[in-house]
């Protein structure tokens, strides 16, 4: 049984003290990461949002303005930025319906984990349908 | 001298009122949902479809605009997204800023989320197709002819 008596001193367990934090300060793992990744893709989104309401606003002052500024979007430097800022989004998203799963649902504030890992699963597969296509448009040479 | 403790789970005698963060939280949620899918679709449209990002131009937002399709998506994604983006700032900005700095950047988010929704808002609602008509083309003749 569980329960026997001990004889003699009882000794606590030696526990070896860690030498530095261990990686980072929080050791959040999947919880923490998503929340750090969902504050920066979301600061990112918002900055691009603001310029994009702005560049946008050209089409009323008149076309050639409009196309002067949206021309640079398809140089192979901006290319890349909306490739980073598609990531951003698509991984935004995903992690939203995550936290929206885990807010309203047991099953959801159970299985963060597990979901946090299907959250990066499907960002990598539209990732990988949207990256080939994005790429070539840029790089092919219009 | 005795103190009188009101029984556990009694109603709080403070008048009731509008529970804001309740409601930003909904807010999130709600728009967050409504932005995947209209965001998604703007992508797709503008990036993917065609030749992707190569054929947004003047004429390529004239050409959706003349939809009121896109103007209604257009719209509302304009202010779901900066509303969505403005108050996610805000969060940020009371974890992380303090006293004085604080207050300027709330600030600063409320003037440019007000003054950006105006804007775009402005944009969508008076765009003129004919603006550039005077250049010829297939739109200079629609605009002749519209008058």
């Amino acid at each position: 049984m569980s329960s026997q008596v001990q004889s003699g001193p009882v000794t606590a367990p030696r526990i070896p003290s860690p030498k530095r934090p261990a990686g980072t300060l929080y050791r959040g793992r999947e919880g923490m990461w998503s929340w750090v990744l969902h504050r920066i893709t979301g600061t990112a989104i918002y900055f691009f949002l603001l310029v994009h309401i702005l560049d946008t606003a050209l089409v009323r002052i008149s076309p050639d303005a409009y196309d002067a500024v949206i021309n640079t979007y398809k140089t192979p430097v901006m290319g890349v930025g909306e490739a980073g800022l598609v990531a951003a989004i698509v991984f935004h998203a995903f992690n939203g319906l995550r936290i929206i799963l885990i807010d309203l649902t047991a099953w959801g504030a159970r299985h963060q984990r597990l979901m946090f890992w299907i959250v990066v699963g499907l960002w990598a597969v539209t990732m990988a349908g949207f990256l080939p296509r994005h790429l070539s448009v840029v790089f092919g040479g219009h | 001298m005795t103190a009188t403790i009101p029984a556990p789970r009694s109603s709080s005698s403070r008048p009731r009122k509008v529970n804001w963060e309740k409601w930003g939280w909904l807010y999130m949620r709600i728009s967050g949902v409504l932005l995947l899918v209209l965001v998604f679709g703007h992508l797709f449209v503008n990036l993917v479809a065609g030749d992707g990002v190569h054929a947004i131009d003047f004429a390529f937002v004239a050409g959706k605009w003349a939809d009121p399709f896109w103007v209604v998506w257009d719209t509302l994604m304009l202010w779901l997204a900066l509303i969505h983006g403005a108050n996610g700032m805000r969060t940020l900005t009371n974890d992380y800023a303090r006293g004085r700095l604080r207050k300027v950047l709330l600030g600063a988010i409320l003037v440019s989320t007000i003054v950006l929704i105006l804007l775009g808002s402005l944009v969508i609602f008076t765009f003129d197709p004919c603006i550039g008509a005077a250049q010829g083309g297939d739109l200079a003749q629609f605009c002749a002819a519209k008058g």
